[in-house]
Protein backbone atom coordinates (compact mmCIF):
# COMPACT_ATOMS: atom_id res chain seq x y z
CA UNK A 1 0.00 0.00 0.00
CA UNK A 2 3.14 2.34 1.13
CA UNK A 3 4.90 1.47 -2.52
CA UNK A 4 1.71 2.24 -4.25
CA UNK A 5 0.88 5.70 -2.15
CA UNK A 6 4.60 6.24 -2.93
CA UNK A 7 4.61 5.86 -6.61
CA UNK A 8 1.56 7.99 -6.98
CA UNK A 9 3.16 10.44 -5.02
CA UNK A 10 6.52 10.14 -7.03
CA UNK A 11 4.84 10.50 -10.23
CA UNK A 12 5.09 13.61 -12.96
CA UNK A 13 1.20 13.84 -13.94
CA UNK A 14 2.30 16.59 -16.26
CA UNK A 15 1.54 13.75 -19.04
CA UNK A 16 -2.03 13.46 -18.13
CA UNK A 17 -2.40 17.15 -17.97
CA UNK A 18 -0.32 17.97 -21.34
CA UNK A 19 -2.82 14.86 -23.08
CA UNK A 20 -6.18 16.45 -21.78
CA UNK A 21 -5.38 19.61 -22.59
CA UNK A 22 -3.92 18.66 -25.41
CA UNK A 23 -7.25 16.41 -26.69
CA UNK A 24 -9.67 19.75 -25.84
CA UNK A 25 -8.23 22.03 -27.92
CA UNK A 26 -7.55 19.70 -30.93
CA UNK A 27 -11.11 18.60 -30.16
CA UNK A 28 -12.52 21.84 -30.17
CA UNK A 29 -10.44 23.17 -33.69
CA UNK A 30 -11.78 19.08 -35.51
CA UNK A 31 -15.34 20.38 -34.64
CA UNK A 32 -15.44 23.64 -36.13
CA UNK A 33 -12.80 23.17 -39.09
CA UNK A 34 -14.72 19.64 -39.64
CA UNK A 35 -18.12 21.26 -40.11
CA UNK A 36 -16.50 24.02 -42.02
CA UNK A 37 -14.99 21.63 -44.10
CA UNK A 38 -17.61 19.20 -44.65
CA UNK A 39 -20.04 22.18 -45.48
CA UNK A 40 -17.72 23.23 -47.94
CA UNK A 41 -17.21 20.18 -49.83
CA UNK A 42 -20.84 19.39 -49.98
CA UNK A 43 -21.67 22.50 -52.11
CA UNK A 44 -18.34 21.63 -54.62
CA UNK A 45 -19.31 20.14 -57.97
CA UNK A 46 -19.13 15.96 -58.07
CA UNK A 47 -14.88 16.42 -59.85
CA UNK A 48 -13.88 18.88 -57.11
CA UNK A 49 -15.37 17.28 -53.98
CA UNK A 50 -13.92 13.88 -55.44
CA UNK A 51 -10.55 15.72 -55.01
CA UNK A 52 -10.50 18.02 -52.32
CA UNK A 53 -12.41 14.84 -50.13
CA UNK A 54 -9.19 12.49 -51.24
CA UNK A 55 -6.75 15.69 -49.94
CA UNK A 56 -9.00 16.47 -46.25
CA UNK A 57 -9.17 12.47 -45.83
CA UNK A 58 -5.05 11.81 -46.20
CA UNK A 59 -4.32 12.45 -42.38
CA UNK A 60 -6.36 9.53 -41.74
CA UNK A 61 -4.76 7.04 -44.39
CA UNK A 62 -1.44 8.42 -43.74
CA UNK A 63 0.51 6.69 -41.22
CA UNK A 64 1.12 9.67 -38.50
CA UNK A 65 5.04 9.33 -38.72
CA UNK A 66 4.42 11.13 -42.50
CA UNK A 67 2.41 12.96 -41.69
CA UNK A 68 4.73 14.36 -38.71
CA UNK A 69 7.24 14.16 -41.71
CA UNK A 70 5.33 16.47 -43.83
CA UNK A 71 4.36 18.58 -40.30
CA UNK A 72 8.05 19.35 -39.93
CA UNK A 73 8.71 19.76 -43.62
CA UNK A 74 5.82 23.16 -43.23
CA UNK A 75 6.94 24.20 -40.11
CA UNK A 76 10.47 24.03 -39.28
CA UNK A 77 12.66 26.66 -38.76
CA UNK A 78 15.12 26.44 -40.98
CA UNK A 79 12.34 26.18 -43.87
CA UNK A 80 10.77 29.51 -45.35
CA UNK A 81 7.20 29.08 -44.53
CA UNK A 82 8.53 27.90 -41.01
CA UNK A 83 10.96 30.53 -40.67
CA UNK A 84 8.62 33.08 -41.83
CA UNK A 85 6.11 32.38 -39.20
CA UNK A 86 8.62 32.37 -36.29
CA UNK A 87 9.55 35.85 -37.85
CA UNK A 88 7.06 37.72 -38.68
CA UNK A 89 5.09 36.29 -36.15
CA UNK A 90 7.13 34.75 -33.34
CA UNK A 91 4.92 31.27 -33.82
CA UNK A 92 6.93 28.38 -33.67
CA UNK A 93 5.33 25.03 -33.47
CA UNK A 94 8.40 22.61 -33.47
CA UNK A 95 9.08 21.26 -30.40
CA UNK A 96 6.05 23.40 -28.49
CA UNK A 97 3.01 22.87 -27.75
CA UNK A 98 1.51 24.57 -30.37
CA UNK A 99 2.93 21.65 -32.34
CA UNK A 100 0.82 19.24 -30.03
CA UNK A 101 -2.07 20.88 -30.67
CA UNK A 102 -1.45 21.31 -34.40
CA UNK A 103 -0.47 17.35 -34.98
CA UNK A 104 -3.28 16.64 -32.64
CA UNK A 105 -5.21 18.42 -34.68
CA UNK A 106 -4.47 17.62 -38.25
CA UNK A 107 -4.73 13.67 -37.39
CA UNK A 108 -8.53 14.00 -35.54
CA UNK A 109 -9.66 16.28 -38.21
CA UNK A 110 -10.60 13.56 -40.72
CA UNK A 111 -12.88 11.93 -38.34
CA UNK A 112 -14.87 15.06 -37.80
CA UNK A 113 -15.16 15.93 -41.16
CA UNK A 114 -16.43 12.56 -42.36
CA UNK A 115 -18.57 11.83 -39.50
CA UNK A 116 -19.92 15.03 -40.11
CA UNK A 117 -20.33 15.52 -43.93
CA UNK A 118 -22.43 11.57 -44.13
CA UNK A 119 -24.64 13.33 -41.11
CA UNK A 120 -25.34 16.26 -43.04
CA UNK A 121 -25.87 14.70 -46.48
CA UNK A 122 -28.61 12.52 -44.42
CA UNK A 123 -30.38 15.56 -42.92
CA UNK A 124 -34.38 16.13 -44.84
CA UNK A 125 -33.67 18.99 -47.38
CA UNK A 126 -37.52 19.46 -46.73
CA UNK A 127 -36.29 20.90 -43.32
CA UNK A 128 -34.08 23.02 -44.39
CA UNK A 129 -36.67 24.59 -47.42
CA UNK A 130 -39.26 24.84 -44.28
CA UNK A 131 -36.76 26.99 -42.40
CA UNK A 132 -36.17 29.23 -45.50
CA UNK A 133 -39.68 29.72 -46.14
CA UNK A 134 -39.86 30.49 -42.62
CA UNK A 135 -37.84 33.43 -42.88
CA UNK A 136 -35.08 31.27 -40.99
CA UNK A 137 -31.19 33.14 -41.68
CA UNK A 138 -29.19 30.35 -43.31
CA UNK A 139 -27.31 30.82 -40.16
CA UNK A 140 -29.40 30.31 -37.37
CA UNK A 141 -31.00 27.26 -39.70
CA UNK A 142 -27.33 25.84 -39.65
CA UNK A 143 -27.34 25.65 -36.45
CA UNK A 144 -30.77 25.09 -35.11
CA UNK A 145 -31.74 23.49 -37.81
CA UNK A 146 -28.83 21.24 -39.80
CA UNK A 147 -26.84 20.25 -36.18
CA UNK A 148 -29.56 19.40 -34.41
CA UNK A 149 -30.94 16.98 -37.20
CA UNK A 150 -27.26 16.28 -37.71
CA UNK A 151 -26.64 15.13 -33.72
CA UNK A 152 -26.00 11.87 -33.50
CA UNK A 153 -23.42 11.86 -36.34
CA UNK A 154 -21.71 14.91 -34.85
CA UNK A 155 -21.50 13.67 -31.49
CA UNK A 156 -19.88 10.40 -32.75
CA UNK A 157 -17.41 12.54 -35.24
CA UNK A 158 -16.44 14.47 -31.94
CA UNK A 159 -15.84 11.98 -29.37
CA UNK A 160 -13.81 9.65 -32.10
CA UNK A 161 -11.96 13.27 -32.78
CA UNK A 162 -11.23 13.83 -29.20
CA UNK A 163 -10.23 10.30 -28.67
CA UNK A 164 -7.88 10.09 -31.73
CA UNK A 165 -6.50 13.29 -30.12
CA UNK A 166 -5.86 12.19 -27.06
CA UNK A 167 -4.05 9.30 -28.01
CA UNK A 168 -1.71 10.91 -30.80
CA UNK A 169 1.41 9.47 -30.81
CA UNK A 170 3.05 9.55 -34.10
CA UNK A 171 2.93 12.79 -35.55
CA UNK A 172 3.09 14.23 -31.88
CA UNK A 173 6.72 12.86 -31.96
CA UNK A 174 7.96 14.03 -34.91
CA UNK A 175 6.96 17.75 -34.74
CA UNK A 176 6.39 18.64 -31.26
CA UNK A 177 9.11 16.34 -29.20
CA UNK A 178 8.82 14.60 -26.12
CA UNK A 179 9.82 16.90 -23.86
CA UNK A 180 8.56 16.32 -20.40
CA UNK A 181 6.46 18.95 -19.06
CA UNK A 182 5.97 20.63 -22.05
CA UNK A 183 5.36 18.43 -24.64
CA UNK A 184 5.58 15.30 -23.62
CA UNK A 185 2.19 13.54 -23.71
CA UNK A 186 0.73 10.21 -21.85
CA UNK A 187 1.80 8.10 -25.25
CA UNK A 188 5.06 9.51 -25.68
CA UNK A 189 5.67 9.23 -21.72
CA UNK A 190 4.21 5.09 -22.15
CA UNK A 191 6.90 4.62 -25.27
CA UNK A 192 9.52 6.53 -23.45
CA UNK A 193 9.97 4.51 -20.19
CA UNK A 194 9.36 1.07 -21.89
CA UNK A 195 12.50 1.46 -23.43
CA UNK A 196 13.86 2.43 -19.92
CA UNK A 197 12.05 -1.25 -19.23
CA UNK A 198 9.81 0.85 -16.22
CA UNK A 199 7.03 -1.38 -16.81
CA UNK A 200 5.54 -0.04 -13.80
CA UNK A 201 4.77 3.38 -14.85
CA UNK A 202 3.97 2.45 -18.36
CA UNK A 203 1.32 0.37 -16.64
CA UNK A 204 -0.08 2.90 -14.69
CA UNK A 205 -0.65 5.36 -17.77
CA UNK A 206 -1.81 2.49 -20.19
CA UNK A 207 -4.34 1.63 -17.55
CA UNK A 208 -5.31 5.66 -17.32
CA UNK A 209 -5.49 5.75 -20.94
CA UNK A 210 -7.87 2.92 -21.14
CA UNK A 211 -10.18 4.37 -18.61
CA UNK A 212 -10.29 8.12 -19.86
CA UNK A 213 -11.30 6.54 -23.15
CA UNK A 214 -13.36 3.73 -21.98
CA UNK A 215 -15.48 6.53 -19.54
CA UNK A 216 -15.59 9.11 -22.56
CA UNK A 217 -17.01 6.26 -25.09
CA UNK A 218 -19.57 5.31 -22.14
CA UNK A 219 -20.65 8.73 -21.25
CA UNK A 220 -20.67 9.64 -24.71
CA UNK A 221 -23.23 6.56 -25.46
CA UNK A 222 -25.62 7.03 -22.46
CA UNK A 223 -25.88 10.90 -23.99
CA UNK A 224 -26.52 9.63 -27.05
CA UNK A 225 -29.09 7.14 -25.97
CA UNK A 226 -31.65 9.51 -24.18
CA UNK A 227 -32.17 10.80 -28.08
CA UNK A 228 -32.43 7.08 -29.12
CA UNK A 229 -35.55 6.27 -27.13
CA UNK A 230 -37.42 5.01 -29.59
CA UNK A 231 -34.54 2.95 -31.71
CA UNK A 232 -36.00 -0.65 -32.78
CA UNK A 233 -33.52 -3.33 -32.54
CA UNK A 234 -33.10 -5.45 -35.37
CA UNK B 1 -53.67 40.41 -54.37
CA UNK B 2 -52.86 38.89 -56.73
CA UNK B 3 -50.16 36.21 -58.24
CA UNK B 4 -48.75 36.01 -61.89
CA UNK B 5 -46.67 33.63 -62.48
CA UNK B 6 -44.92 33.26 -66.04
CA UNK B 7 -42.25 30.34 -66.15
CA UNK B 8 -40.64 27.49 -67.90
CA UNK B 9 -37.83 24.79 -66.46
CA UNK B 10 -36.71 21.95 -68.12
CA UNK B 11 -37.45 19.03 -65.63
CA UNK B 12 -36.77 14.87 -66.39
CA UNK B 13 -38.12 13.89 -69.91
CA UNK B 14 -39.97 17.61 -70.18
CA UNK B 15 -40.27 21.02 -70.49
CA UNK B 16 -42.74 22.55 -67.57
CA UNK B 17 -44.37 25.43 -68.28
CA UNK B 18 -46.18 27.35 -66.17
CA UNK B 19 -48.69 31.00 -66.55
CA UNK B 20 -51.07 31.83 -64.48
CA UNK B 21 -52.53 34.60 -62.40
CA UNK B 22 -54.25 33.78 -59.23
CA UNK B 23 -56.40 36.18 -56.97
CA UNK B 24 -57.30 35.97 -53.72
CA UNK B 25 -58.85 32.60 -53.40
CA UNK B 26 -58.44 29.10 -52.77
CA UNK B 27 -56.71 28.01 -56.70
CA UNK B 28 -55.91 24.17 -57.24
CA UNK B 29 -53.90 22.43 -58.76
CA UNK B 30 -54.99 18.75 -60.09
CA UNK B 31 -52.33 16.95 -61.80
CA UNK B 32 -50.76 12.98 -61.58
CA UNK B 33 -47.79 12.83 -59.63
CA UNK B 34 -44.54 13.78 -61.65
CA UNK B 35 -46.80 16.40 -64.23
CA UNK B 36 -44.48 19.46 -61.95
CA UNK B 37 -46.84 20.51 -60.10
CA UNK B 38 -44.78 20.61 -56.74
CA UNK B 39 -42.41 22.44 -59.05
CA UNK B 40 -44.15 24.92 -59.65
CA UNK B 41 -44.79 25.49 -55.81
CA UNK B 42 -41.13 25.39 -55.29
CA UNK B 43 -40.51 28.22 -57.80
CA UNK B 44 -42.88 30.07 -56.41
CA UNK B 45 -41.29 29.58 -52.98
CA UNK B 46 -37.90 30.06 -53.97
CA UNK B 47 -36.68 26.58 -53.78
CA UNK B 48 -36.19 26.11 -56.75
CA UNK B 49 -34.93 28.34 -59.31
CA UNK B 50 -37.10 28.44 -63.00
CA UNK B 51 -34.95 28.38 -66.11
CA UNK B 52 -36.23 31.70 -67.52
CA UNK B 53 -39.57 33.51 -67.02
CA UNK B 54 -40.88 36.01 -64.13
CA UNK B 55 -42.78 35.49 -60.76
CA UNK B 56 -45.08 38.57 -59.37
CA UNK B 57 -46.95 38.88 -55.72
CA UNK B 58 -48.74 41.76 -55.86
CA UNK B 59 -46.47 44.24 -57.43
CA UNK B 60 -43.30 42.67 -55.99
CA UNK B 61 -40.77 40.89 -58.18
CA UNK B 62 -40.23 37.53 -56.79
CA UNK B 63 -38.10 36.62 -60.13
CA UNK B 64 -37.42 38.02 -63.03
CA UNK B 65 -35.07 35.85 -65.46
CA UNK B 66 -34.32 39.21 -67.37
CA UNK B 67 -33.76 41.53 -64.69
CA UNK B 68 -31.65 38.93 -63.36
CA UNK B 69 -34.27 39.24 -60.03
CA UNK B 70 -34.38 35.73 -57.84
CA UNK B 71 -35.39 36.68 -53.82
CA UNK B 72 -34.21 34.57 -51.60
CA UNK B 73 -37.18 32.40 -49.94
CA UNK B 74 -36.66 34.27 -46.89
CA UNK B 75 -37.73 37.36 -48.39
CA UNK B 76 -40.50 36.15 -50.19
CA UNK B 77 -43.21 35.84 -47.63
CA UNK B 78 -44.51 32.75 -49.24
CA UNK B 79 -45.44 29.72 -47.00
CA UNK B 80 -44.93 26.47 -48.22
CA UNK B 81 -46.85 23.43 -46.63
CA UNK B 82 -44.41 20.23 -47.27
CA UNK B 83 -46.87 17.04 -48.04
CA UNK B 84 -45.05 15.17 -44.48
CA UNK B 85 -45.12 18.96 -42.88
CA UNK B 86 -41.15 19.21 -42.50
CA UNK B 87 -41.58 19.85 -38.85
CA UNK B 88 -38.40 20.28 -36.81
CA UNK B 89 -38.17 16.89 -35.65
CA UNK B 90 -36.02 17.88 -32.21
CA UNK B 91 -38.14 21.19 -31.40
CA UNK B 92 -41.15 20.82 -29.67
CA UNK B 93 -44.48 22.39 -30.87
CA UNK B 94 -43.79 25.97 -29.52
CA UNK B 95 -40.78 25.97 -30.77
CA UNK B 96 -41.58 24.80 -33.91
CA UNK B 97 -44.18 27.37 -34.49
CA UNK B 98 -41.80 30.17 -33.13
CA UNK B 99 -39.14 29.13 -35.21
CA UNK B 100 -40.48 31.38 -38.27
CA UNK B 101 -41.11 34.54 -35.58
CA UNK B 102 -37.51 36.42 -35.33
CA UNK B 103 -35.23 36.76 -32.49
CA UNK B 104 -37.96 37.71 -30.33
CA UNK B 105 -41.22 35.32 -30.82
CA UNK B 106 -44.53 37.11 -29.74
CA UNK B 107 -45.44 34.48 -27.00
CA UNK B 108 -49.18 36.14 -26.84
CA UNK B 109 -49.14 35.54 -30.93
CA UNK B 110 -47.81 32.31 -30.20
CA UNK B 111 -50.68 31.49 -27.54
CA UNK B 112 -53.24 32.84 -29.58
CA UNK B 113 -51.84 29.94 -32.83
CA UNK B 114 -51.94 27.53 -30.23
CA UNK B 115 -55.63 28.24 -29.19
CA UNK B 116 -56.47 28.38 -32.92
CA UNK B 117 -55.04 25.48 -33.72
CA UNK B 118 -56.32 23.30 -31.23
CA UNK B 119 -52.71 22.51 -29.45
CA UNK B 120 -53.38 23.28 -25.97
CA UNK B 121 -51.78 20.47 -23.69
CA UNK B 122 -49.05 19.58 -26.35
CA UNK B 123 -47.11 22.92 -26.37
CA UNK B 124 -44.33 20.26 -24.92
CA UNK B 125 -44.46 17.59 -27.53
CA UNK B 126 -41.78 17.03 -30.00
CA UNK B 127 -43.07 15.75 -33.57
CA UNK B 128 -42.77 12.50 -33.28
CA UNK B 129 -45.50 12.04 -30.45
CA UNK B 130 -48.12 13.83 -32.58
CA UNK B 131 -50.75 12.22 -34.65
CA UNK B 132 -50.90 13.30 -38.70
CA UNK B 133 -53.51 15.58 -37.93
CA UNK B 134 -51.80 17.06 -35.07
CA UNK B 135 -49.17 17.68 -37.04
CA UNK B 136 -50.71 19.30 -39.85
CA UNK B 137 -51.84 21.85 -37.52
CA UNK B 138 -48.48 22.26 -36.05
CA UNK B 139 -47.31 22.93 -39.72
CA UNK B 140 -50.52 25.05 -40.35
CA UNK B 141 -49.68 27.38 -37.49
CA UNK B 142 -46.34 27.28 -37.76
CA UNK B 143 -46.53 28.68 -41.54
CA UNK B 144 -49.05 31.31 -40.37
CA UNK B 145 -46.74 32.71 -37.55
CA UNK B 146 -44.14 33.55 -40.33
CA UNK B 147 -47.15 35.81 -41.88
CA UNK B 148 -47.00 34.38 -45.36
CA UNK B 149 -48.48 36.92 -47.91
CA UNK B 150 -49.31 33.86 -50.46
CA UNK B 151 -50.05 29.97 -49.07
CA UNK B 152 -48.71 27.44 -50.92
CA UNK B 153 -50.03 23.81 -50.01
CA UNK B 154 -48.43 20.57 -51.39
CA UNK B 155 -50.35 17.21 -50.95
CA UNK B 156 -51.44 18.14 -47.43
CA UNK B 157 -53.87 15.40 -46.91
CA UNK B 158 -51.79 12.90 -48.46
CA UNK B 159 -49.69 11.73 -45.15
CA UNK B 160 -53.24 11.07 -43.13
CA UNK B 161 -55.44 8.47 -42.77
CA UNK B 162 -58.85 8.40 -44.94
CA UNK B 163 -60.79 8.17 -42.03
CA UNK B 164 -60.62 11.43 -40.53
CA UNK B 165 -59.48 13.47 -43.36
CA UNK B 166 -62.66 14.93 -44.40
CA UNK B 167 -62.82 16.67 -40.80
CA UNK B 168 -59.66 17.91 -41.40
CA UNK B 169 -60.30 19.07 -44.74
CA UNK B 170 -62.83 21.32 -42.97
CA UNK B 171 -60.87 22.77 -40.47
CA UNK B 172 -58.46 23.51 -43.00
CA UNK B 173 -61.05 25.35 -44.87
CA UNK B 174 -62.17 27.00 -42.00
CA UNK B 175 -58.63 28.00 -41.31
CA UNK B 176 -57.12 29.34 -44.71
CA UNK B 177 -60.82 31.35 -44.96
CA UNK B 178 -59.57 32.99 -41.89
CA UNK B 179 -56.25 33.59 -42.73
CA UNK B 180 -57.57 35.65 -45.56
CA UNK B 181 -54.97 35.54 -48.32
CA UNK B 182 -54.53 33.53 -51.69
CA UNK B 183 -53.84 30.22 -51.72
CA UNK B 184 -52.59 27.60 -54.19
CA UNK B 185 -53.62 24.04 -53.46
CA UNK B 186 -51.38 21.33 -55.26
CA UNK B 187 -52.81 17.77 -54.89
CA UNK B 188 -54.07 14.71 -57.14
CA UNK B 189 -57.01 14.33 -55.19
CA UNK B 190 -60.14 15.22 -57.06
CA UNK B 191 -62.37 15.06 -53.70
CA UNK B 192 -60.16 17.32 -51.96
CA UNK B 193 -60.04 19.80 -54.65
CA UNK B 194 -63.76 19.88 -55.01
CA UNK B 195 -64.26 20.30 -51.21
CA UNK B 196 -61.43 22.92 -50.88
CA UNK B 197 -61.04 25.09 -54.04
CA UNK B 198 -62.99 27.89 -55.41
CA UNK B 199 -60.94 28.02 -58.97
CA UNK B 200 -59.10 24.48 -60.47
CA UNK B 201 -56.53 23.96 -63.14
CA UNK B 202 -54.79 20.69 -64.07
CA UNK B 203 -51.33 19.92 -65.34
CA UNK B 204 -50.39 17.52 -67.39
CA UNK B 205 -46.40 17.03 -68.21
CA UNK B 206 -45.37 20.36 -67.31
CA UNK B 207 -48.42 21.95 -68.92
CA UNK B 208 -51.42 23.80 -67.26
CA UNK B 209 -54.29 22.62 -69.77
CA UNK B 210 -57.14 24.58 -68.47
CA UNK B 211 -58.33 27.16 -65.49
CA UNK B 212 -62.03 27.55 -64.61
CA UNK B 213 -64.38 28.05 -61.57
CA UNK B 214 -64.46 24.58 -59.61
CA UNK B 215 -68.32 23.73 -60.95
CA UNK B 216 -67.09 24.45 -64.55
CA UNK B 217 -64.22 21.81 -64.15
CA UNK B 218 -66.01 19.30 -63.06
CA UNK B 219 -69.16 19.34 -64.77
CA UNK B 220 -67.60 20.16 -68.03
CA UNK B 221 -64.29 18.72 -68.42
CA UNK B 222 -62.66 20.58 -71.65
CA UNK B 223 -59.51 18.30 -72.15
CA UNK B 224 -58.26 14.40 -72.12
CA UNK B 225 -56.41 15.43 -69.07
CA UNK B 226 -59.24 17.27 -67.26
CA UNK B 227 -61.64 14.55 -67.57
CA UNK B 228 -59.36 12.24 -66.34
CA UNK B 229 -58.31 14.26 -63.12
CA UNK B 230 -62.07 15.31 -62.50
CA UNK B 231 -62.80 11.56 -62.21
CA UNK B 232 -64.11 10.20 -65.98
CA UNK B 233 -63.55 6.55 -66.11
CA UNK B 234 -64.39 5.94 -69.52
CA UNK B 235 -62.43 7.89 -72.78
CA UNK B 236 -62.47 7.13 -76.36
CA UNK B 237 -60.45 8.84 -79.48
CA UNK B 238 -62.99 10.53 -81.32
CA UNK B 239 -63.67 11.15 -85.20
CA UNK B 240 -65.73 14.01 -85.87
CA UNK B 241 -68.00 12.95 -88.53
CA UNK B 242 -70.09 15.99 -88.91
CA UNK B 243 -71.15 18.71 -86.55
CA UNK B 244 -73.66 16.79 -84.91
CA UNK B 245 -72.04 13.34 -84.79
CA UNK B 246 -69.08 11.62 -84.17
CA UNK B 247 -67.67 8.35 -83.88
CA UNK B 248 -65.82 6.49 -80.63
CA UNK B 249 -63.34 4.83 -82.10
CA UNK B 250 -62.26 2.60 -79.25
CA UNK B 251 -65.53 1.62 -78.08
CA UNK B 252 -67.22 1.07 -82.03
CA UNK B 253 -69.79 3.53 -81.37
CA UNK B 254 -71.43 6.20 -82.98
CA UNK B 255 -72.67 9.41 -80.86
CA UNK B 256 -75.23 12.17 -82.08
CA UNK B 257 -75.25 15.71 -80.06
CA UNK B 258 -78.04 17.79 -81.27
CA UNK B 259 -77.92 20.35 -78.89
CA UNK B 260 -73.90 21.32 -79.39
CA UNK B 261 -72.05 21.66 -82.49
CA UNK B 262 -68.89 19.41 -82.70
CA UNK B 263 -65.80 21.35 -82.91
CA UNK B 264 -62.60 20.77 -85.10
CA UNK B 265 -60.74 20.15 -82.34
CA UNK B 266 -62.34 17.86 -80.92
CA UNK B 267 -59.96 14.33 -80.36
CA UNK B 268 -62.04 12.24 -77.57
CA UNK B 269 -65.24 12.21 -75.98
CA UNK B 270 -65.25 11.28 -72.22
CA UNK B 271 -68.73 9.31 -70.55
CA UNK B 272 -68.86 8.91 -66.62
CA UNK B 273 -69.74 5.62 -65.35
CA UNK B 274 -72.12 6.52 -63.21
CA UNK B 275 -74.49 8.74 -66.00
CA UNK B 276 -74.85 5.59 -68.08
CA UNK B 277 -78.37 4.10 -67.51
CA UNK B 278 -80.37 1.19 -67.87
CA UNK B 279 -83.35 2.42 -69.05
CA UNK B 280 -84.91 1.59 -72.30
CA UNK B 281 -86.52 4.31 -74.47
CA UNK B 282 -87.23 3.08 -77.62
CA UNK B 283 -85.41 4.50 -80.99
CA UNK B 284 -82.82 6.59 -78.84
CA UNK B 285 -79.52 6.91 -80.17
CA UNK B 286 -76.41 6.65 -78.20
CA UNK B 287 -76.43 3.19 -77.21
CA UNK B 288 -73.97 1.08 -75.64
CA UNK B 289 -74.05 -2.46 -76.82
CA UNK B 290 -73.03 -4.69 -73.85
CA UNK B 291 -72.17 -7.71 -75.62
CA UNK B 292 -69.06 -8.72 -73.05
CA UNK B 293 -69.14 -8.01 -69.51
CA UNK B 294 -67.43 -8.50 -66.34
CA UNK B 295 -68.91 -7.90 -62.61
CA UNK B 296 -66.76 -6.34 -59.68
CA UNK B 297 -68.19 -5.72 -56.71
CA UNK B 298 -67.57 -2.66 -54.21
CA UNK B 299 -68.78 -1.47 -50.33
CA UNK B 300 -71.52 0.43 -52.28
CA UNK B 301 -71.76 -0.11 -55.60
CA UNK B 302 -71.64 -2.57 -58.55
CA UNK B 303 -69.10 -2.11 -61.49
CA UNK B 304 -70.10 -3.25 -64.56
CA UNK B 305 -67.04 -3.55 -67.48
CA UNK B 306 -68.43 -3.92 -70.71
CA UNK B 307 -67.66 -3.73 -74.18
CA UNK B 308 -68.96 -4.53 -77.90
CA UNK B 309 -66.72 -7.17 -79.22
CA UNK B 310 -63.30 -8.16 -78.58
CA UNK B 311 -61.62 -5.11 -81.06
CA UNK B 312 -63.04 -2.72 -78.63
CA UNK B 313 -61.98 -1.39 -75.44
CA UNK B 314 -63.84 -1.71 -72.36
CA UNK B 315 -66.05 0.57 -70.77
CA UNK B 316 -67.07 0.89 -67.30
CA UNK B 317 -70.20 1.57 -65.55
CA UNK B 318 -71.20 1.83 -62.24
CA UNK B 319 -74.31 1.58 -59.69
CA UNK B 320 -75.30 2.17 -56.73
CA UNK B 321 -76.61 -1.27 -55.24
CA UNK B 322 -80.02 0.59 -54.17
CA UNK B 323 -80.81 0.62 -57.55
CA UNK B 324 -79.48 -2.41 -59.27
CA UNK B 325 -78.67 -6.24 -58.87
CA UNK B 326 -76.69 -8.79 -60.82
CA UNK B 327 -80.27 -10.93 -60.25
CA UNK B 328 -81.80 -8.51 -62.52
CA UNK B 329 -79.70 -9.15 -65.47
CA UNK B 330 -77.23 -7.48 -67.37
CA UNK B 331 -78.74 -5.47 -69.92
CA UNK B 332 -78.73 -5.74 -73.54
CA UNK B 333 -77.98 -2.45 -74.04
CA UNK B 334 -77.20 1.00 -71.84
CA UNK B 335 -78.00 4.46 -72.58
CA UNK B 336 -76.65 7.47 -72.08
CA UNK B 337 -77.98 11.60 -72.38
CA UNK B 338 -76.84 13.12 -74.79
CA UNK B 339 -75.89 16.24 -72.78
CA UNK B 340 -73.64 14.01 -70.61
CA UNK B 341 -71.21 13.28 -73.68
CA UNK B 342 -67.91 15.10 -72.72
CA UNK B 343 -66.22 16.34 -76.00
CA UNK B 344 -62.89 16.60 -75.52
CA UNK B 345 -59.54 18.33 -77.23
CA UNK B 346 -56.32 16.76 -76.30
CA UNK B 347 -54.70 20.17 -74.77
Amino acid sequence: MQEILDFLQSLDWSPLVISIKTGIVATILSFFFGIFAARAVMKLRPGARAVIDGFLTLPMILPPTVAGFFLLLIFSLRRPFGAALYENFGIKAVQTWLGCILAATIIAFPLMYRNTRAAFEQVDTNLIYAARTLGMSEWKIFWKVVIPSAGPGVLSGTVLAFARALGEYGATSMLAGNIPGKTGTVSQKIAMVIQDGDYKTAGFWSVVVLLVGFLTMTAMNLLGNRRKKNQKQW
Amino acid sequence: MALEVDITKKLDGFFMHMQFRAEQEIFAILGASGCGKSMTLKCIAGIEKPDEGRIVLDGKVLFDSEKKINLPPQKRKVGYMFQDYALFPHMNVVQNIEAGMGKRPDRSRTESLIRQFQLEGLEKKIPGQLSGGQKQRVAMARMLAAEPELILLDEPFSALDTYLKWQLEQEMYKHLKEAGKPVIFVSHNRDEVYRLCDTVSCMNRGKMEVMEPLKEFFQNPKTRTAAILSGCKNISAAERVDAHTLRAVDWGVTLHVKEREIADDIRAVGIRAHFLATVERPGEENVFPVNESEIWEDPFEWNISFRKNAECSWLQWKIAKTDWSPEMGIPKELYLKEEDILLLTDS
